[in-house]
C-alpha cells in the first residue's frame, strides 16, 4: 500500500465517521420535535472541523511503515485527480440543490444539511473511487 | 466507456533476464512506487509514454520489446 492509498482510506473512514456522528447528534437534539427545529449549526461546524483535524492527526500519527513507499508518483496523481473529479459531481449537485431550495424558501436547516450531505457524499465517493482504482484496474476511456 | 487496457508487457521476463531485478529496484530506477510497477506488470495500469521510455531505457531494449499492442484486423487495414 502506498502512502496515498492509505491517505484515501483514512479520509474515507473519517468522512463516514464524522457524518454519522453529526446525524446522531442532530437526531438526539431534536428529541422528538420536527428536525428543522433541532440545533444543528454547532454540531455541523464541529463535525467539519473535527473531521479535518482527525484526518491530519491520524495521517501524522500512523506515519509511513518501512515497507511503504513515500514516493508520490504519476499514478498516484492520476488516481487523485480521478477521485476528485468523481467526488466533485456531488459538490455541484449540493450547490444546485441549495440554490433551488433557497429560491423556493426552504428552511435554513434543510439548505445547510443538503449542502453538508453532498460534501460528505463527495468525500466518500471520491475516496471510494481512489481506493477501488488502487485495488483494481485504472479505467481507460 | 471504461474498458481494460490492451497493452501487454514483458517487464517481468525482462526483470528476470536482468539478474532477477526486484520490482522495488525497478521502481527506484524509474522514480515510482513499487505498487505502480506491480500494476503495470499486471496490466492494471498503462504507463505514460515517458515512463514507458524510462522502463525500456533501464532494460536497454527498444520500447516495443517491453510493451506490445495487439492490433485487431480492422485496425491494421
Amino acid at each position: 500500500m502506498t502512502l496515498e492509498e492509505r491517505r484515501a482510506w483514512i479520509r474515507l473512514a473519517v468522512a463516514v465517521a464524522a457524518y454519522c456522528a453529526y446525524v446522531a447528534v442532530v437526531l438526539d437534539s431534536a428529541g422528538g420535535r420536527p428536525l428543522a427545529e433541532a440545533g444543528y449549526a454547532a454540531a455541523l461546524l464541529w463535525s467539519v472541523g473535527a473531521s479535518i483535524a482527525a484526518a491530519i492527526v491520524i495521517e501524522a500519527l500512523t506515519g509511513a511503515s518501512p515497507r511503504m513507499s513515500r514516493v508520490k508518483d504519476v499514478r498516484d496523481r492520476e488516481i487523485g485527480r480521478l477521485g476528485d473529479y468523481v467526488g466533485q459531481s456531488f459538490v455541484v449537485l449540493g450547490a444546485v440543490a441549495a440554490m433551488l431550495m433557497a429560491m423556493a424558501g426552504w428552511e435554513r436547516f434543510w439548505i445547510a444539511n443538503v449542502i453538508y450531505l453532498c460534501f460528505a457524499a463527495s468525500a466518500v465517493l471520491g475516496n471510494v473511487t481512489k481506493v477501488l482504482v488502487y485495488r483494481g484496474r485504472f479505467p481507460q476511456w | 466507456m471504461v474498458k481494460p487496457t490492451r497493452v501487454t508487457n514483458r517487464i517481468r521476463a525482462l526483470r528476470f533476464a536482468r539478474g532477477e531485478m526486484t520490482q522495488a529496484e525497478l521502481a527506484d530506477l524509474i522514480g515510482v512506487t513499487r505498487q505502480t510497477v506491480i500494476a503495470i506488470e499486471q496490466g492494471r495500469y498503462s504507463p505514460s509514454l515517458e515512463m514507458a521510455f524510462q522502463i525500456a531505457h533501464v532494460f536497454k531494449v527498444p520500447i516495443d520489446d517491453v510493451f506490445q499492442y495487439p492490433y485487431s484486423e480492422e485496425e491494421t487495414k
